[in-house]
């Protein structure tokens, strides 16, 4: 991007902001309230150590300050009859926000309609990348508990939820990885903050890194069409970098696993059929 | 994609993959378990190990679900009791189904089942029993029907139960273990483990005639206090060896019994970080 672009102040469209305190969504060298260039995204950690409560895969993440928690259960014996189908698995997505996750205190009960709208995005992302037809009759349970908000929510569930599928060993067409880009004035940002979100359009893209597929497209601001294209695309490549990060994760994880059981010999008595599990 | 993709293919050398990993073209090989075909190349669907047999390329998970094959010993936990049937939780991706006509009954191990034995189910197993089983067969949607027809199977009592990751459990030529400890262990290939108080050959319940009274019983044996400390001794060296995913056999359960006893301090201070360090470090350096 050329530079002149970078010189655009929120002087320009503070007719979005509500009132609050005029802070610089970009300033005139180019760094945003946070100090991130306009492409930057946030530090990403992710801890995928189990977490002690008997989840079959669990995951940790953090996007900055927004940070989730996923647990996956599954596949299993679905409770309730009438939610199995006889050709796949069922997939149960539960999202809890925890009262003290934003800056104002604020309960969301379980059926709270943000909530459940969350959820059901998640359910229709994540069902066709998971390979459900394998398990018919079950059920793969995904709890995802939001500890800390700051934007990027959507993002973060997203990102979470694909790593916990993938330490949980639910075989999975691929990862999905999600980036919410925004534009301020005519310059893109990518992974925005709550201040940011809150005062700019923005939009949450979900990528397939293998194919380049997007499997969610999520936007509830208005955004002016021609910069569509440009955001969607940004979002698109940053998905892949954010892959980068998340397939390390999941290598480090299973190397370790994979060393820790490979550590001890093969025992001297006993042993002798541990190779023709296949 | 790596430039020695497959490389693997023919050193037979170890590989790890994770979803959405080419592994090879499709065309020269088959696509096995936790694999799929995409644009004719073999994709990864699970991180785990890469294994090749000939032409077939299968990923083994690192985590997963029990995967039950015919002639499996598996530990249970009965959910619920329907017509002529239980439903044992097997930590399979189905309850398996135990028929009442693959236990044993009172009165002669082999007789056809009365409508009184229907009636009588929950005198056998009640929801929440647990109970050691064979894996007999498979219906037709991958759910897996277990068996109790021999005298060492049948309903569990006297200890406690450990869940590990299945993985963590080998095949074994048995695995029915006795310590010397006085504890007995059934690993489950499920990765249910049971860890009970030891039960002397001879005095095994209907080890000549079958007794249902003692089969079934839902009353525990008197167990001592040095026998309960081995027992949850045994359980929590388990818990650690399975946390640091270190597989389970009766070689390392037993070195690790051994370096426990040389330790300072309560059952219960094994289960802290440094104690759990020391442990994993002995194991390994014998390992």
């Amino acid at each position: 991007m050329s530079a002149d672009r970078l010189l655009l102040t929120l002087s320009d469209s503070s007719d979005s902001s509500d009132g609050h305190s005029r802070i610089e969504i970009l300033n005139t060298g180019g760094y945003r309230s946070d100090g991130r260039r306009q492409y930057e995204l946030r530090t990403i950690s992710i801890d995928l150590s189990p977490q002690g409560s008997g989840a079959d895969g669990s995951a940790s993440l953090t996007h900055g300050l927004t940070q989730v928690n996923v647990c996956v259960f599954g596949p299993r014996e679905a409770k309730m009859r009438s939610q199995t189908y006889h050709d796949r698995a069922n997939v149960n997505i539960e999202v809890a926000i925890a009262a003290f996750s934003a800056s104002e205190r604020r309960k969301r009960g379980r059926g709270d309609k943000r909530i459940l709208e969350l959820s059901q995005t998640l359910k229709s992302t994540f069902e066709p990348v998971i390979q459900t037809s394998l398990y018919p009759r079950s059920q793969i349970d995904i709890y995802i508990q939001v500890l800390q908000q700051d934007g990027g929510l959507l993002q973060a569930c997203v990102n979470a939820t694909t790593l916990a599928l993938a330490n949980a060993g639910i075989p999975t067409y691929d990862f999905v990885c999600a980036v919410t880009g925004g534009v301020h004035s005519t310059s893109p940002l990518l992974d925005l903050t709550l201040l940011e979100e809150n005062d700019l359009p923005n939009v949450t893209v979900a990528v397939m890194p293998r194919s380049g597929k997007i499997t969610l497209v999520s936007m509830e601001t208005r955004l002016h069409v021609d910069r569509f294209e440009e955001i969607f695309r940004l979002a698109g490549e940053a998905g892949k970098v954010i892959h980068r990060e998340m397939r390390k994760a999941v290598k480090d994880r299973t190397e370790q696993l994979v060393a820790s059981m490979q550590s001890v010999g093969r025992p001297s008595t006993g042993a002798d059929v541990g190779d023709n599990e296949y | 994609m790596d430039e020695d993709d497959e490389d693997f293919l023919e050193t037979g050398g170890m590989k790890l993959t994770w979803p959405g990993e080419s592994l090879t073209s499709s065309q020269d090989y088959m696509r096995g378990h936790g694999t799929y075909v995409d644009k004719e190349e073999v994709v990864a669907s699970v991180s785990g190990l890469v294994e090749r047999v000939n032409k077939l390329i299968t990923v083994r998970a690192v985590r997963t679900r029990y995967n039950p094959e015919v002639g499996d010993l598996v530990v249970g936990r009965i959910t619920e009791v329907q017509p002529r049937r239980w439903k044992v939780d097997g930590n399979s991706r189905q309850d398996a189904v135990l028929m009442l006509s693959s236990v044993n009954l009172p009165g002669g191990v082999q007789r056809r089942k009365l409508e009184s034995d229907e009636l009588q189910m929950r005198t056998f197993f009640e929801e929440g029993d647990l109970l050691v089983a064979e894996v007999q067969a498979f219906f037709g949607d991958g759910t897996m029907s277990l068996h109790t027809r021999s005298l060492s199977y049948g309903k569990l009592r006297n200890g406690q139960l450990v869940t590990v990751p299945p993985i963590l459990v080998r095949r074994l030529k048995s695995h029915f273990i006795s310590l010397p400890c006085g504890v007995d262990l059934i690993l489950g290939l499920n990765g249910y483990i049971w860890v009970s108080k030891h039960v002397k050959e001879n005095e095994r319940e209907g080890e000549e005639a079958f007794d249902a009274e003692a089969v079934y019983s839902n009353q525990n044996d008197d167990i001592d206090d040095s026998t309960r400390m081995a027992i949850s001794r045994v359980t929590n060296l388990i818990i650690i060896l399975a946390s640091r995913s270190i597989p389970l056999t009766d070689t390392i359960l037993l070195d690790a019994y051994d370096w426990s006893l040389e330790q300072e301090g309560d059952v219960k201070d094994l289960l802290h970080e440094d104690a759990s360090d020391a442990l994993v470090t002995t194991i390994l350096a014998k390992g």
